[in-house]
């Protein structure tokens, strides 16, 4: 049976991972080489690198990490992060990225999402939403340029049409970063990401607020998810992710164990 | 010397790093002549059967795996390659593994199949030595080639696949043993140590 899926994310900045509350405030948590490792050898399923000051400060990734990571693990592993061409695309997935991953690119130039189909197939291309539920309009939105607080803008995208339209342009998955649970280990959103299951037949990741073990037992009941992305329950040690999987699976959740 | 063929696909980098990690001896080419001489031979890759297949014709290279005697592991899409072909745009594959390849046959599943999946009905072969039903590999794919004589090991996914096939010298893998932990390098390692 297919298993669901732990997956640590790492932020990086200036070659190091660090990890803001609710994309502000960030701190320093380790090096990146030897967090991949010990994540791989834990039992993490997958890793996602995320560059967040990327697509803000109009740069790209700063890819020598991206075959050092590759060296040392065993499991699959996604690059986000300013990747904008297919040119860019290419050259991480030469270094040995299993997918990439876009987020403000594609909001940029949806088109993107069907090129990089054609030219390397649906499976590595990943699309990232950053949605935000406003109470005033009693609507999920999109965001973009969310890893710069100061550029931090509202897209016209409803969260669900937004999802549609990636899945019809060709996306392998999709991660809902819900940015109202983000940093603050509340528990995912399982209303919106339950809402999100029903809007796609893709793979589903679900990113923002865990912050104990119970949460991702929520998340994959509730809402149907393939996989739950976390960072700082991680990082910080406060969930061990062997001892997750125990949990998960005694309470009926299919995991790699 | 075990060589890579290079398929021009995306990501022969992690299975020559996962290579790396067992054996100092491996090499990515496209050389005819470096590929016939090699004691083992891997065909990767991912993308589309007809992009594929397009990139070893430009290179010469289809007579070239059709003549190989020695070991040859396909790795997901190339393994279906090693098959008679596909219906992802109605492709004519290397045809050395009697089958065809089709949608996965799995209505009202999330497609891709991505994830970590187990095995089911492993044969007793040597690709699987040490390896027990209860692990679990990473897959990545819409299609699939059907159960045959000559599937190894199969998967379900709504319906059967084969995750494993094997025809005299021609084996091959749906999943990526590369990205697979150490279920997946036990893989590649009894490759590399099998007895031709």
């Amino acid at each position: 049976m297919l298993a669901r899926r732990i997956i640590p994310c790492l932020d990086v900045r200036g070659g190091k991972v660090v990890k803001g509350v609710q994309f502000k405030d960030h701190e320093i948590v380790g090096d990146i080489v030897p967090l991949a490792e010990t994540y791989s050898q834990m039992g993490a399923d997958e890793l996602v690198f995320y560059d967040i000051t990327a697509s803000s400060d109009g740069r790209s990734v700063d890819r020598s990490w991206i075959q050092r990571i590759a060296e040392v693990i065993d499991i699959p592993f996604c690059v986000a992060g300013g990747i904008k061409t297919l040119d860019m695309a290419a050259e991480v997935l030469e270094m040995g990225a299993d997918k990439i991953s876009i987020n403000t690119p594609a909001l940029q130039d949806p088109y993107l999402i069907q090129e990089l189909n054609q030219r390397f197939g649906q499976q590595c291309v990943v699309v990232g939403i950053d949605s935000y539920f406003d109470e005033e309009s009693d609507e999920y939105k999109v965001y973009q340029y969310t890893g710069d607080v100061d550029k931090i803008q509202l897209t016209d995208w409803n969260t669900f049409e937004w999802m549609e339209e990636v899945q019809e342009l060709g996306a392998g998955e999709i991660v809902l970063n819900c940015m109202n649970q983000d940093g603050v280990r509340q528990g995912y959103d399982t209303i919106q990401l339950t809402m999100a299951r029903l809007s796609t037949d893709l793979p589903l990741i679900a990113s923002g607020g865990a912050g104990k073990r119970e949460h991702f037992e929520q998340v994959f009941r509730k809402s149907d998810v393939d996989g739950a992305l976390a960072a700082s329950v991680f990082h910080k040690r406060e969930i061990d992710i062997q001892e997750l999987k125990t949990y998960l699976s005694e309470s009926g959740v299919e995991v790699r164990n | 010397m075990s060589i890579i063929i290079d398929t021009g696909c995306a990501n022969l980098t992690s299975l020559k790093f996962a290579l790396e990690r067992l054996t100092n001896d491996v090499l990515v080419t496209d050389d005819p002549a470096i590929i016939s001489s090699a004691s083992r031979v891997f065909l990767p890759g991912v993308g589309s059967a007809g992009y594929a297949m397009g990139i070893l014709e430009q290179k010469g290279l289809i007579p070239v795996i059709q003549n190989l005697t020695q070991p040859l592991l396909g790795i997901c899409l190339g393994m279906q390659l090693l098959t008679s072909g596909s219906t992802e745009g109605d492709v004519a594959c290397l045809d050395l593994i009697p089958g065809q390849v089709q949608a996965l046959q799995a209505e009202g599943w999330r497609l891709p199949h991505m994830g970590w999946n187990t095995l089911t009905d492993i044969s007793d072969h040597p690709l699987f030595e040490d390896v027990s039903q209860n692990e679990y590999f990473y897959f990545v794919h819409s299609y699939g080639a059907e159960v045959s004589d000559s599937t190894i090991a199969s998967c379900e996914y709504g319906g059967a696949f084969s995750a494993a096939l094997a025809y005299k010298n021609f084996w091959g893998v749906q999943f990526h043993p590369e990205r697979s932990g150490s279920a997946g390098s036990q893989i590649l390692k009894n490759f590399l140590e099998i007895t031709s």
